[in-house]
C-alpha cells in the first residue's frame, strides 16, 4: 500500500477562482492510500516545493499527487522536488486541473466536481506507480550535417569552433547551396558570393570539419549519441588527392552541351566540370551520362591533358560508415515545378523565367555576365513584369497553401537591381499582399516603390501569352477593379519553394517526422524550434520551413548550440518511461515493429522459461535509447505483451475506473 | 454501352446539327444514347446563390432519371454539362442542399430521393475514356488530312476544374487529341480557353464581339483554318466576328465527316 500525499495548487486565482480548493482537500482525504492532503497558492514556488519536501519526510510518503497545471509545465519541477526529498521522481503524479479544468469551465460546482474526479484518477494511478531509473548511454563526440548550403555551413562552423568534429554531406560537387547562386542579398544588397565564399573556405580549411561533397546519406542506424551513418561518396572520376584544380580538363572537354545545374540550365557546361568558379572543393567531377569516354569508349582527352594524372575512369562509389552523436538536417529547398501552371507559359516561352533564373541572369558571374536580356532574341527588355505568389498561398491541389516568405523581398530586390542598371526599364510587380516583416525590410520595399518607381499592382495574372516580339499579360487590378491587358518584354515568376525531394527519404532514415508539405517537424513549434521530436536530430534552415538568409543563419547557430549542448555530455540519461515487452506473452507477430515511428523495436531470439520449459522464442525487444514512450506499440499489440513503464495498462485502467466510479 | 442522354433545349432548336451528328456517330462507335424522358431545361446557367434551389431541380430530375436506369448521363452542350455536373457535385457534397431538394422531391407525384449517385459525362469524355482516341482513329474512314483545326474550349467545360475534372484548365489537350484522332492537324493557340463573352452578347453586344474577335484573331495568327467547339453559345458568339475567314463548327460535325457519315 502506498502512502500518498495530495497537494492542491491555487495557481493564484487561475485554479482557485473556478475550483473550490478547500473542498478538494477535504474530499480526497478519505481516499484509499491518501495519508496527507494540503493546498497552497503557488505550489511551484520555492515555499510550495519545500512544503512538499517536508510533507514527504514528515508523513513518510511513498507517492505524491500534485493537482496543478499541465505536466508539460511543471512535471520536471515537482519530480526534482521529490528527488530532493529522497523519493523516486517517477512516484510523482500530476492531476491537470488548470488547462483541463479551471481554464475551460465557468461553473464552480461543476469544475470542482471535475477537478475531484481528475484527482481521484491521479491517485489511482499513483497507487500503482513504481520507482523507475533512467539508463545511461555514451555520446559519440562528432556531428553530421546533411546539406552544405549556408545553413549547413554555419551549423558546422559553429560546432567545429566549439571544438567538436563535424562532417558535412553535400549531394552536389560543391558546398554553397542556393546562396551561391544568388546575385545580391536583401535588404543591404551585399553580394551573396562576397559574404558566402569566405565561409565556404573557412569550412573547408577548418581542422574539425570534413567535407563529403558529391555524396549522399545511404543508411542511418542507432540513436541519439550513437548514430552510425553510411555515406555514399559518388564516383567523381577524379582523384581528389592528385587534382590541382587547374581546370584544363574542363577547358578541353569536347562534350560541352549539358545544361548547367548551377546556372539553372541557362547555359551549358562540359561533361567534366566544377559547378562554379569559387567551388569548394575545387575538384571537378565527370558527369558520366554526358562524358564521351563513358558513352562511347572513345575520347579520354581530359586524361591526356591532366598533368598530375588525376583522372580515374575506373573510380567507383565509396561507402563510408561513421559514428555520430548528433545529426543536423540542413537539406534546404528547391523551387516548385511549374508544369501545372500553364497560364504563365513558362514552358512555352523563353522570356518567362523563374526568380532563381533571374538571379543567374543578373549575376555578373552568370551566363550573360550580368546583362539582362530576353533569352529569345537577346534584346534588352524595355519592360519587365514580376508575378508574385506563383504556387504560394495557393490552396488548390497544384499549389502550396503556405507563404514562401522570401519572394516579396527578393522581388523588390530584383526590381531595384533592374532599375539601378537600366533606369529606363518599366518594372511592374503583381502581388496578392506585400509581406515584409523583418529588420529594414519594409523600408527596403518602399524604396523600390517610391525611390525607384517600381509599379506595384495588387492583383493576380490570369494569362501570359508569347506573341513573339513581346509578351501579352491578362490580369486584374484589384484596387482599380479593372481587367488589364498589357504588353511586356519579360516575365519573372516568384516561384514557391518546397523542401528538396530527398528530404523525405532522409527524414525516414532518421525516423524524424515531416509535415504534409515535407518540411521537418519541430519538437515544439515555439519552444523547441531547432530540434526534431526524434532525439539527436536537429533542424537548420529551410528544411524546417521557408526562411531568408538572416533567419537561416540564426537558426543554424541555434541548432549548433543545441548540438554542442548534447556533445559536451559524456553520458546521456534516457527517459525511463519506455515500452517494455513481456516475452511470455509476445507471439512474434511484428505489428509493433511496424508501427514504431522511431525504429526502436526489433525481433530477437530470446530464451524464455515457460512454466519450467526452457525454449528459444523470436520476440520483440525494445531499444530503450530509441524508444520515446509514445505507446503506439502498446495499443497495437494484440496479445498485450507490450507495456509502457510509468503508463502501464493497469494504471490507465485504474484511472478509468476512478473516473467512472 | 447505353447512356442516358440529356440534349438540352438548344440542341432541339439552333444546334440540331450538334445533336444529330452525335447520335449518328454514337451508333457507329458502339454506344447508345437514350434520351431522358420529359427532361426540362437545365436553367442554362449554374446558379451561384447558395440558397437557390428551384433552378437546380430540373438537373436533379434528369440525374435521378438516369440513376433509376443505372446509367451515366451524357451531355453535349457545354452549358448543360456544366450545370448538370456542378449540381450533381452539390448533391454529393452539400448536405443542406440534399435535405432541401429531397424535401421537394418528396412532394412529387411519385416521391423519390437523390444523393448524387449518377456519373455525369461529356460526349468527349466518352470518346477519350470509354472508346479511346486510338480506337476512334481506327474507325475513321475519311481522315481530315491536312486540315488545320483550332480547338476552342471556352470556359464551361474546364472550370472550375476541381468540379469539372475535365482536363487541365490551363493546358487542355482533349480536343487536340480528338483532332489528331480524326486525322487533322491541331493548331494550339493561347486564347483557346478564353471566354467568348457568353451571355453578355445579349446585353453588351460590342463587348462580346471584342472578346470573340480576340480569340479568332489569335487562332488565325497561329494558322487555324476552322475552329471546333462543343458549345452552342460559343458558336453563336464566334460565328459573327470573322465567319468569313474563320468558320466555327461543332466537333460532332467533323467527327461525322471523318467517320464517313456526312450527308451531302
Amino acid at each position: 500500500m502506498q502512502r500518498i500525499g495530495v497537494f492542491v495548487c491555487h495557481c493564484g486565482t487561475n485554479i482557485a477562482g473556478t475550483v473550490d480548493v478547500d473542498e478538494i482537500v477535504k474530499m480526497v482525504k478519505p481516499e484509499q492510500g491518501v495519508v496527507h492532503a494540503a493546498d497552497y497558492p503557488y505550489m511551484c514556488s520555492e515555499a510550495g516545493q519545500s512544503m512538499i519536501i517536508n510533507a514527504v519526510k514528515a508523513h513518510n510518503l511513498s507517492g505524491v499527487v500534485i493537482c496543478s497545471c499541465s505536466p508539460r509545465m511543471h512535471e520536471t519541477t515537482f519530480r526534482k522536488a521529490a528527488d530532493k526529498a529522497g523519493l523516486n521522481p517517477y512516484m510523482v503524479e500530476i492531476a491537470n486541473i488548470r488547462e483541463h479544468c479551471s481554464w475551460i469551465h465557468k461553473d464552480k460546482a461543476e469544475a470542482t466536481q471535475k477537478a475531484l474526479i481528475l484527482t481521484r484518477a491521479a491517485i489511482a494511478k499513483a497507487q500503482l506507480n513504481s520507482p523507475l531509473f533512467p539508463d545511461e548511454s555514451p555520446v559519440t563526440k562528432r556531428a553530421l550535417v546533411i546539406g552544405g548550403g549556408i545553413a549547413g555551413i554555419q551549423t558546422a562552423l559553429d560546432i567545429a569552433d566549439a571544438g567538436f568534429e563535424v562532417d558535412i554531406v553535400e549531394s552536389t560537387p560543391s558546398i554553397g547551396g542556393k546562396m551561391a547562386q544568388l546575385d545580391k542579398t536583401f535588404p543591404t544588397l551585399d553580394c551573396a558570393a562576397c559574404i558566402l565564399t569566405p565561409k565556404m573556405v573557412d569550412a573547408s580549411a577548418h581542422e574539425n570539419i570534413t567535407l563529403y561533397t558529391y555524396s549522399q546519406v545511404d543508411k542511418v542506424e542507432g540513436f541519439v549519441g550513437d548514430f552510425t551513418v553510411t555515406i555514399r561518396q559518388k564516383a567523381r572520376s577524379v582523384d581528389f588527392d592528385k587534382c590541382t584544380g587547374c581546370g584544363v580538363c574542363s577547358e578541353k572537354c569536347p562534350s560541352k552541351k549539358s545544361p548547367s545545374e548551377f546556372d539553372q540550365g541557362l547555359c551549358t557546361r562540359p561533361a567534366i566540370y566544377t559547378p562554379f568558379a569559387q567551388a569548394v572543393p575545387n575538384v571537378p567531377v565527370i558527369d558520366r551520362e554526358a562524358c564521351l569516354k563513358f558513352k562511347t569508349g572513345k575520347c579520354g582527352l581530359c586524361e591526356t591533358v591532366c598533368a598530375p594524372k588525376a583522372i580515374n575512369f575506373e573510380q567507383e562509389d565509396e561507402l563510408v560508415a561513421r559514428k555520430y552523436g548528433a545529426v543536423i538536417m540542413a537539406t534546404g529547398y528547391e523551387p516548385v515545378a511549374l508544369d501545372k501552371f500553364g497560364e504563365y507559359s513558362y514552358s512555352d516561352s523563353p522570356d518567362v523565367i523563374t526568380s532563381l533564373e533571374f538571379e543567374r541572369l543578373t549575376n555578373a558571374a552568370g551566363p550573360t555576365g550580368g546583362d539582362l536580356i530576353r533569352l529569345s532574341d537577346k534584346r534588352k527588355p524595355k519592360s519587365v513584369t514580376f508575378i508574385q505568389c506563383v504556387g504560394s498561398r495557393d490552396v488548390t491541389q497544384r499549389g502550396k497553401a503556405y507563404c514562401s516568405k522570401i519572394c516579396c523581398m527578393y522581388t523588390a530586390k530584383h526590381a531595384m537591381l533592374i532599375k539601378e542598371k537600366y533606369p529606363d526599364t518599366e518594372v511592374n510587380v503583381f502581388y496578392i499582399d506585400v509581406r515584409t516583416p523583418g529588420k529594414a525590410f519594409d523600408e527596403f520595399y518602399r524604396r523600390a516603390e517610391s525611390e525607384y518607381g517600381v509599379r506595384y499592382i495588387k492583383g493576380q495574372v490570369g494569362k501570359v501569352i508569347d506573341n513573339g516580339d513581346h509578351l501579352q499579360i491578362q490580369a486584374v487590378d484589384m484596387l482599380d477593379n479593372k481587367k488589364m491587358d498589357m504588353k511586356t518584354d519579360m516575365v519573372v515568376l516568384a516561384t514557391a519553394i518546397e523542401p528538396v525531394k530527398s528530404a523525405k527519404s532522409i527524414a525516414t532514415m532518421l525516423t524524424a517526422s515531416i509535415d504534409t508539405n515535407n518540411f521537418m517537424t519541430e519538437a515544439h513549434p515555439k519552444l523547441r524550434p531547432v530540434e526534431s521530436p526524434t532525439a539527436g536530430v536537429f533542424l537548420s534552415g529551410v528544411c524546417q520551413g521557408p526562411k531568408d538568409i538572416p533567419e537561416t543563419v540564426a537558426q543554424a547557430g541555434a541548432a549548433a548550440s543545441k548540438v554542442i549542448g548534447l556533445l559536451v555530455k559524456d553520458k546521456l540519461m534516457s527517459n525511463p518511461c519506455t515500452a517494455k515487452p513481456d516475452a511470455l506473452y509476445c507471439n512474434g507477430c511484428s505489428i509493433c515493429e511496424n508501427v514504431c515511428p522511431y525504429g526502436a523495436i526489433s525481433y530477437e531470439d530470446c530464451e524464455v522459461n515457460d512454466h519450467g520449459v526452457r525454449e528459444v522464442w523470436h520476440v520483440a525487444q525494445v531499444n530503450k535509447a530509441l524508444c520515446q514512450g509514445c505507446g503506439a506499440c502498446v495499443v497495437t499489440c494484440p496479445s498485450g505483451a507490450m507495456d509502457l513503464q510509468g503508463f502501464s495498462n493497469r494504471q490507465i485502467q485504474a484511472e478509468v475506473d476512478a473516473i467512472c466510479r | 454501352m447505353v447512356y442516358s442522354y440529356y440534349p438540352g433545349c438548344t440542341l432541339k432548336t439552333k444546334a440540331k446539327v450538334l445533336d444529330k451528328n452525335a447520335r449518328l456517330c454514337a451508333e457507329v462507335l458502339g454506344f447508345t444514347l437514350e434520351e431522358v424522358e420529359e427532361w426540362q431545361c437545365c436553367g442554362a446557367v449554374y446558379p451561384m446563390g447558395a440558397d437557390e434551389i428551384a433552378t437546380k431541380l430540373p438537373a436533379v430530375r434528369a440525374l435521378h432519371a438516369a440513376s433509376e436506369k443505372e446509367q451515366g448521363i451524357v451531355t453535349l452542350c457545354s452549358a448543360c454539362h456544366h450545370v448538370l455536373k456542378r449540381v450533381n457535385e452539390d448533391m454529393c457534397q452539400n448536405k443542406d442542399l440534399q435535405t432541401t431538394v429531397n424535401n421537394y422531391l418528396a412532394q412529387e407525384e411519385t416521391p423519390y430521393t437523390y444523393h448524387g449517385e449518377t456519373t455525369v459525362l461529356h460526349y468527349l469524355e466518352i470518346l477519350r475514356d470509354q472508346i479511346g482516341f486510338d480506337n476512334l482513329a481506327a474507325k475513321v474512314k475519311n481522315p481530315l488530312t491536312g486540315r488545320k483545326i483550332g480547338a476552342y474550349y471556352g470556359c464551361m467545360l474546364l472550370r472550375p476544374s476541381s468540379v469539372m475534372q475535365f482536363d487541365d484548365p490551363e493546358n487542355p489537350t482533349i480536343l487536340e487529341d480528338f483532332i489528331k484522332a480524326i486525322g487533322a492537324e491541331p493548331v494550339v493557340y493561347p486564347y483557346r480557353n478564353e471566354c467568348c463573352g457568353g451571355y453578355i452578347s445579349l446585353k453588351e453586344k460590342a463587348l462580346a464581339e471584342e472578346m470573340s474577335q480576340k480569340i479568332a484573331d489569335n487562332a488565325l495568327s497561329k494558322g487555324a483554318e476552322v475552329l471546333i467547339t462543343a458549345c452552342p453559345l460559343c458558336l453563336y458568339n464566334m460565328k459573327k466576328p470573322d465567319g468569313e475567314t474563320l468558320p466555327t463548327v461543332y466537333f460532332t460535325e467533323l467527327l461525322a465527316e471523318a467517320l464517313g457519315l456526312k450527308e451531302e
